[in-house]
């Protein structure tokens, strides 16, 4: 009983920290070249849930442009450069820059930004074709990008 | 900073050099029923900026799926041309009459229709496509029904005249009374819609050849529409085809037979202007 009571206040504690750590798309800060200095969680980023966010169609899909020697993901395109080396070419906040909005990093890049809420022309409803209306999210959520940041730190060559 | 300027820089030019030297997958000819010799490639139109040769959708596909389209005894949209044939024929609404009873013979009236098509049509006073043309004579001459823009009738119909123009060029005109037309489809072309914002031109002159996950990326050309699409089993329409590309960039899609779609297969159409009339063509 007392043991519940502890771990329920624990986990009210860390959800509280969560919610106050949590950069909103709009208050992220970009430098001048489009790098993001700080967590956009306040939370490490999981490497292997970011794999699973970069291989699967529903969420980042990030195989659909890119080629990752190390991932099992069948079909992986090549609209973008092969990701293979990547951490040795940018550091983490460059990376966290490039997956939440690569557009600031590549001027009119074709890569989707994946942490922005506004300015889309005909934003639609998910996949549905019909439009977004309010239920307008960011591509991926702040722990979902630092997960993808954390793997993509692993690609080293 | 590590990232320089030049590594940028070197990651751009690669991508250039990437679309520049893409090519379609082959060499392949497409000759129908042993007879029919189409022309898929052809140099750009001039004023197609970003593309110096036009390839048609074949070129990209697979043999065994290219195959399917060099013999209509294996093609599976083959089964609308004789759907589209009867219905021709058929006396429907309100003036008891048919297509045939206007036009007669759908082999002599209707060759070299397809390959001009969206065209300014004088009395309306506004560009038109088969599909909006077929549906005037439906409601206008026959006292018939419209059919659904990009239903299974239309679809069939639209195919069974393509038929009549199949190995001609397509010559859409883009100057004239169109022009002002024409360049509202060229700016939807090159408009980023959606959360992903992606604009057609981003896959189809940017990335042609390229693959995005399993999809090996065509020019996007209507030459061979309607189309078969094995994926979905039956003949698509054009309109049809534009929606899911839109969607697929999660946007609030236009609707078939709206002006802006309209417009756009005006403008998507010219770019294959000299590409050979194929429908019904096999797609994936
Ligand atoms: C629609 C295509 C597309 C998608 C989807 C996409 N990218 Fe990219 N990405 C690109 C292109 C193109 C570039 C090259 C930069 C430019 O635009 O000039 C790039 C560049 C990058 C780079 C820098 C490349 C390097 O190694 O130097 C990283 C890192 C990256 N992307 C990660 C991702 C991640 C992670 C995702 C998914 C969450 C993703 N991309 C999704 C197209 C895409
Ligand atoms: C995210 C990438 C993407 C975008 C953006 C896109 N398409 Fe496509 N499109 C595809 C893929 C993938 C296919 C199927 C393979 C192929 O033929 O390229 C396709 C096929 C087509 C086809 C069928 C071609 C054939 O020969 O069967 C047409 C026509 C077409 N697209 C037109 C458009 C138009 C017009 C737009 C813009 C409104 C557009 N697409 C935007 C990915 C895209």
């Amino acid at each position: 009983m007392k043991r519940t009571l502890i771990l329920a206040a624990a986990m009210i504690g860390s959800g509280a920290i969560l919610a106050a750590e949590t950069v909103s798309s709009a208050d992220v800060v970009y430098d001048e070249y489009g790098s993001i200095a700080a967590s956009l969680s306040g939370t490490a980023g999981d490497p292997v849930n970011g794999i699973e966010v970069m291989s699967s169609r529903s969420q980042g899909n990030c195989v659909a442009c890119h080629q990752v020697s190390d991932l099992s993901a069948a079909f992986q395109g090549n609209v973008g450069p092969s990701l293979d080396g990547a951490a040795d070419r940018w550091d983490e906040a460059q990376l966290r820059g490039i997956v939440a909005n690569a557009k600031i990093t590549f001027p009119d890049s074709i890569m989707p930004s994946f942490y922005k809420e506004t300015g889309y022309i005909r934003a639609g409803n998910a996949y549905t074709g019909k439009a977004a209306g309010d239920e307008l999210t960011t591509l991926l959520t702040a722990q979902q990008i630092e997960d993808v940041v954390a793997y993509l730190a692993t690609l080293k060559e | 900073m590590k990232r320089t300027g030049l590594l940028q820089a070197a990651g751009l030019i690669g991508l250039i050099a990437m679309a520049t030297t893409a090519t379609a997958q082959d060499d392949n000819q497409l000759v129908v029923n042993g007879e029919i010799e189409m022309i898929t490639d052809a140099p750009a139109p001039e004023n197609i900026g970003g593309l110096k040769t036009i390839y048609s959708g074949w070129r990209f596909r697979q043999s065994e799926m290219q195959a399917l389209q060099m013999d209509d005894f294996e093609n599976p949209g083959a089964y609308a041309i004789d759907e589209g044939v009867e219905m021709w024929a058929t006396a429907e609404g309100s003036e008891g009459k048919s297509c045939a009873s206007c036009h007669e013979d759908i082999e002599d009236s209707m060759a070299g229709v397809r390959a001009v098509y969206p065209k300014w049509n004088e009395s309306k006073g506004q560009v038109m496509t088969l599909a909006q043309q077929i549906n005037d004579c439906r409601t206008e001459q026959m006292g018939a029904e419209a059919w659904k823009y990009d239903g299974g009738d239309m679809t069939s119909m639209e195919a069974a005249i393509s038929l009549q123009s199949r190995g001609m060029p397509v010559n859409v005109a883009t100057d004239g009374p169109v022009a002002e037309t024409w360049a509202k489809g060229e700016e939807i072309y090159y408009t980023r819609y959606g959360q992903l914002e992606l604009s057609c031109a981003n896959c189809h002159e940017d990335n042609y050849d390229n693959y995005i996950r399993a999809d090996h990326l065509s020019q996007g050309q209507i030459n061979g529409f309607p189309a078969f699409r094995i994926k979905t089993g039956k003949l698509t329409q054009t309109h049809n085809r534009f929606k899911g590309c839109v969607r697929d960039t999660r946007a609030e899609t236009f609707s078939p037979g709206s002006d802006e779609f309209v417009a756009l297969e005006l403008y998507v159409a010219s770019r294959g202007n000299g590409l050979s009339v194929e429908a019904p063509s096999v797609r994936p």
